[in-house]
This record gives structure tokens, sequence and C-alpha cells, in this order.
């Protein structure tokens, strides 16, 4: 099986997004307070470590025990905390759903539920320590916004918006170093996809760690067929860029959705929901883990497994256009 | 087996457990190396299983809920014949089945654990239906001292003493640590006795690494009638290994070429002991 490596000289190298979010966490704390992380057994996999020794008056740990982290940090909120709940995305939203349910969104605390080593990202420890369900289980949830930051430039941003945002929100982090995705779109806004590719002959519509595939997938579209697929981050999968999706659709040209999540429920099943539902008949197609007993491997194998990679991506696309 | 093959068993499982992870370079290499000696009495002593017809209904279940010290569990079952021990060679490897925490696609393993506060509440349905039926097989589960503060252990805690489940055994790997650190720095869970007797359930404690002493305690109950039976196993994380011995950052590390050297050797000096 030929894996999709990293190729340094695409992209500037970042850093793991849980990497950046613990520094921006260091840099709100270091004039702020009321900033807030409440770890489960969680802080060296959230790269909390050092922040916890900077300010150990603002890390609260709860142990093994996620739902009562997720229950403590909706008091924490409510008592005007500004709180991010940090643990592995596999037992944060599904361990602690009912607390994120009625202590977080239906009660409005505004938590920052920080899903670390989401997706994917734990590789061969496991389906009890992948999160594939989450998209869909924090989508049905009112009044949650659910960010996956693609690279370090929006991890940064986003954390420094939920700070700001006062709102339940999850955020989905991955563990991988990533590189960054555009020299020239400098912007970030919440609910707003992020153009990292420009183009006008089909859309790739990518969230968190598979914006990357995503865009490699691009560029040898470019490469070798002429074709110029426009790559979306959809950073925010609630709410939906729903603006955006409209102009991607207009002309019919092929749309793929891609997400390292099951297909069931995640940001391709929003996308399509949102489409058909306004007449757009484009070519479309979800890539996505299928909803059957996960392939073992590393994250990179079970993303090249389910063509969630360059080739994957390329020939799904080749098929749409017809080529 | 004699005793002293017994022991010599716990030595070949240390080394064998660390040439796997050093192989598939992962691996909870602490909490495995405190648990060994509880897996080889348990296997070898203890649990009335058949390697050949695993699926008995008749068989004690035994189910780890702290699924991340896999490796110890792997090498025992191997050991026992459930599978060829060459089958580890693809510990982590893709579409190996052999991966970083326990599921019954592997012969001899009951349940699919690794997320943490699982194993017991299995256990209680495993214990009650056993009631039901009137069935005299036992019900084993081993848990770590950092995974007890999940609620979902003090739920089961509580059904297992309403339902009087005197065959159903809880170990607790004690090694006093978690991954941040000390557990009772982490989350206290101290006096952890006092808490399961006021719980209802009886209480004895063991040194976890003397096969003897575990072998009395888990093949003696239940201790007594009506109560669920809860077994403290004090533990050294890391056992075995002078330089992983209690020292935390071995919860999941692997050895550079040196240190699994000299791990190897100190181990075969110990069984030159023996
Ligand atoms: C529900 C859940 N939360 C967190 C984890 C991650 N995790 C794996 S091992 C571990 C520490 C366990 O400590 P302990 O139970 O004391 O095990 P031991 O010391 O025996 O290795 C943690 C936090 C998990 N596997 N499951
Ligand atoms: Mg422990």
């Amino acid at each position: 099986m030929q894996l999709d490596v990293i190729e340094e000289k695409d992209l500037k190298m970042g850093k793991a997004n849980q990497e950046v979010f613990s520094k921006t966490m260091e840099e709100l704390a270091a004039t702020d307070r009321h900033i807030i992380a409440v770890t489960s057994d969680s802080r060296g996999s959230g790269k909390l470590v050092p922040f916890g020794q900077k300010y150990p008056n603002q890390i609260v740990e709860v142990g093994i025990a996620e739902q009562n982290l997720v229950g403590v940090a909706a008091g924490l909120a409510s008592a005007g905390k500004k709180t991010f709940a940090v643990s592995p995305a596999c037992f944060l939203t599904a361990r602690s759903l009912e607390q994120i349910k009625n202590d977080v969104a239906y009660s409005d605390n505004p938590v920052t539920l920080v899903g670390i080593s989401a997706g994917v990202s734990y590789g061969t420890l496991g389906t009890t320590h992948h999160s594939l369900h989450d998209y869909a289980v924090m989508r049905a949830i009112n009044n949650l916004i659910i960010v996956a930051p693609a690279d370090n430039f929006e991890t940064e941003q986003a954390v420094r918006l939920a700070a700001a945002l006062n709102k339940p929100l999850y955020m989905r982090l991955g563990k991988k170093a990533m590189p960054f995705l555009s020299e020239s779109n400098h912007s970030f806004e919440l609910g707003k996809g992020r153009i990292v590719r420009e183009g006008e002959d089909m859309a790739i519509i990518a969230t968190g760690e598979t914006v990357y595939p995503a865009w490699k997938a691009a560029k040898s579209l470019e490469e070798k067929y002429g074709v110029n697929a426009a790559v979306i981050s959809m950073h925010t999968i609630k709410p939906l860029d729903t603006d955006l999706l409209d102009k991607l659709a207009t002309k019919g040209n092929p749309i793929i959705t891609v997400e390292e999540h099951m297909v069931n429920g995640g940001l391709g099943e929003a996308c399509a929901s949102y489409l058909f539902q306004k007449g757009a008949r484009n070519p479309f197609h979800i890539m996505a883990i299928p909803d059957e007993y996960t392939v073992t491997g590393s994250q990179l194998e079970i993303f090249t497994h389910y063509g969630i990679s360059r080739k994957g991506i390329l020939e799904k696309s080749i098929e749409l256009l017809k080529l | 087996m004699t005793d002293k093959e017994l022991k010599l068993k716990s030595i070949y499982l240390r080394k064998n457990l660390l040439k796997y992870i050093y192989k598939a370079k992962a691996g909870h290499t602490g909490g495995s190396l405190s648990c060994v000696d509880t897996l080889n009495v348990l296997y070898n002593r203890v649990l009335k299983i058949d390697p050949e017809n695993f699926r008995d209904p008749d068989r004690d279940r035994y189910i780890q809920s702290k699924g991340h010290s896999v490796e110890a569990l792997f090498v025992t079952l191997a050991d026992r014949g459930f599978y060829p021990e060459s089958d580890l060679e693809t510990l982590c490897q893709y579409q190996s089945h052999y991966i970083g925490h326990p599921t019954k696609k592997i012969n001899g393993i009951e349940q699919n654990t690794g997320a943490l506060g699982h194993g017991l509440p299995i256990c209680v349905g495993e214990a009650i239906a056993a009631k039901l039926d009137k069935k005299s097989h036992r019900v084993f589960t081993l848990m770590g001292d950092g995974e007890l503060p999940e609620g979902s252990n003090w739920e089961a805690f509580l059904a297992a003493a309403h339902y009087k489940l005197d065959n159903l055994y809880a170990i607790l790997d004690y090694n006093k640590q978690q991954i941040t650190g000390a557990t009772h720095e982490v989350m206290n869970t101290d006096s952890v006795r006092e808490k399961l007797e006021a719980f209802g359930w009886s209480v004895k404690e063991v040194d976890g690494h003397n096969l003897t002493a575990l072998e009395e305690v888990l093949n003696n109950g239940p201790f007594e009638a009506g109560k669920p039976n809860f077994i403290i196993a004090h533990t050294i994380k890391g056992k075995g290994v002078s330089f992983m011995e209690g020292v935390m950052k071995w919860h999941h590390g692997v050895p550079s070429p040196e240190q699994y050297e000299q791990a190897q050797k100190e181990l075969d000096q110990a069984g030159v002991l023996i």
C-alpha cells in the first residue's frame, strides 16, 4: 500500500494543531486569569503540562472521569470562567454526551469542549480511541458550534475566538503535524469556510486533517489534468457556510466532501442535505470512513485504506468529472 | 507446573512483552509489567478456561478493564496456547487484530476494552447471568487505580453488592500511578479498602508480585458469602526493570536498543536467581 506521506517541499510545515492550542492557551492565560483548562489525566496528550506549570491556579484536574470533567466545566463556565474542557475526543463526545447536551448546550454554559487526538489520530489503539461519531452526535445537539481547524493558523484563530465568544463550542483537534495550507488567505471567521485553493472546475470541501490530502489531490488534478479544483477548509461544521455551498454549486460542477469521520451524519451529509433541498443536482460524493469495523492501522494507513488520500480523492474526482 | 516454573514464567512473560513492545514501537509498558504477575497466576492457576474451547459457556470469565495493558495479556494468552506466539509479530501493523487494546477478534479475549471504566459493569452483568442460570463459574476483572474515578465503576460497585455477587472478583492493580503523576495527586482515591467495604464488598490486600499470595487469595473465594470480592494487589509500575520501576514516563514508553538490552539482561539475571 502506497502511503501518502507529507511532502515538505509542497507547503511550509507547522506543528500539531493541539500544540498550537496549548501555546495559544498560555498566551491567553498570561493576561486573563479567568482562562481555565479542565483535564482528565489528559494534560500530557493535550500538551498542557507547561500551561499547568505556569498557571497552576488555572488548571483543574478531575482524574479519569470525563463525565465529571464536563459537569465541572459547566459549573466553572456558569461562574464566569472561560473554560476549556480538554480530553480525547473519543471519550469527551461519547462518555460525556449527556453532560454536553444538558449541562453545556441546553443550559447554555459557554464551555469550549476540546476533543484532542480526534478522528483516527490514535491509529492502532483501535475503535475505543477513535472518534468517528463526534460530528454526527454534536450536530444533533442544539446550541453547539462545531469547529475542526485544519492547520496551525486556523487553530490559533479558533482558540482565540472561542475564548472571546462565550458560547458552547466543540473544537476537534488532531495529533499530527500539519502544514500551513494557504500563504495568501489569512481570514478566519467562524461559520465561514476558508478557501485554501481557488478553482472553477469542481470543489473539494474538506475539514480538519483531511484538508491536506484534499489540497494535494487538487494540485495533482491541475498538474496532470489541467483541472482547477477549489479546496475549502470547512472548519466550521455547524453552523454550516451555506452561502459558500450555494456559490460552489451554481455551475453544477462536481463536489466532493472529505472528512475523518464515519460517513453517517458528518460534514458530507450536512452538505448533501442542504444542497439537495435547495435543488442542487451536482455530481456529489462523500469521502469518509464507511460504516464498518474500521480497518486497523496508523492514521495514515486508515486514511489510505479508505481513499482519504491524494490518490483516492484524485480518482474520485476523475470519475465525477468523467475524464 | 511447579511454583518455580510459575515464577520463571513471570520472567519469560516480562521478557516477551518487552520484546513485542520493542518490535511494534508502541505499548503501555509500565502497566503491563505491573499486572503481568496477576495474569500469570490467573491464566496458569486460577481460571477454568480451555484454549481449544474458549467459548464454553461454563468457563470462568476474565475481562481486562485496564485494556491498555494489552501486551501483558497478549503474551500470556499466546503462552497458554490461545494462538501461536508468532501472531504477535504483527502487533500494531496494518490490518492486524493485535492492536493496542484487547478485541474479541482474538481467541481468548472476552470483550473489546480500552476505554476505562467499562470492565466492571460488564462483569456485573456476567455475574448476574451466572447466578440466574445457577452456574458456578467465576467472573474476574482487572482495574487500574487511575481508572477508579470513572463514575461507572462506582455505579457497578453498588450494583454488585446489591445483587450479592460473590462470584465476582475485581482485582485492583494498585501501582499508585497513572499518566499525569501519582494517583493520589491526580485524583485521590486513598482509603480504597474502606470505600469498598462501605460499598458492601469484601476486601483483601495482597502483594501483587507474590505469585503464591495471589494464588491463595484468588482461589479462596468468596471471601464472605453474599459479598463481591475486591482484591487490592499492591504493585509497582514497571516492575522487573530497574529503570522503569515507578518512573512515570514508562506508562507508554518504548525502550531504546540499549535500554532494551539492559532490560532483557536484568530479567535474565533475575531468572537465574529463582
Ligand atoms: C475513559 C478513558 N479515559 C482515558 C483513557 C486514557 N488512558 C489510558 S491509560 C490511562 C491511565 C490509566 O491509569 P491506571 O488506571 O492507573 O493504569 P495503570 O497505572 O495500571 O497503567 C489513561 C488516562 C482511557 N483509556 N479511557
Ligand atoms: Mg495505576
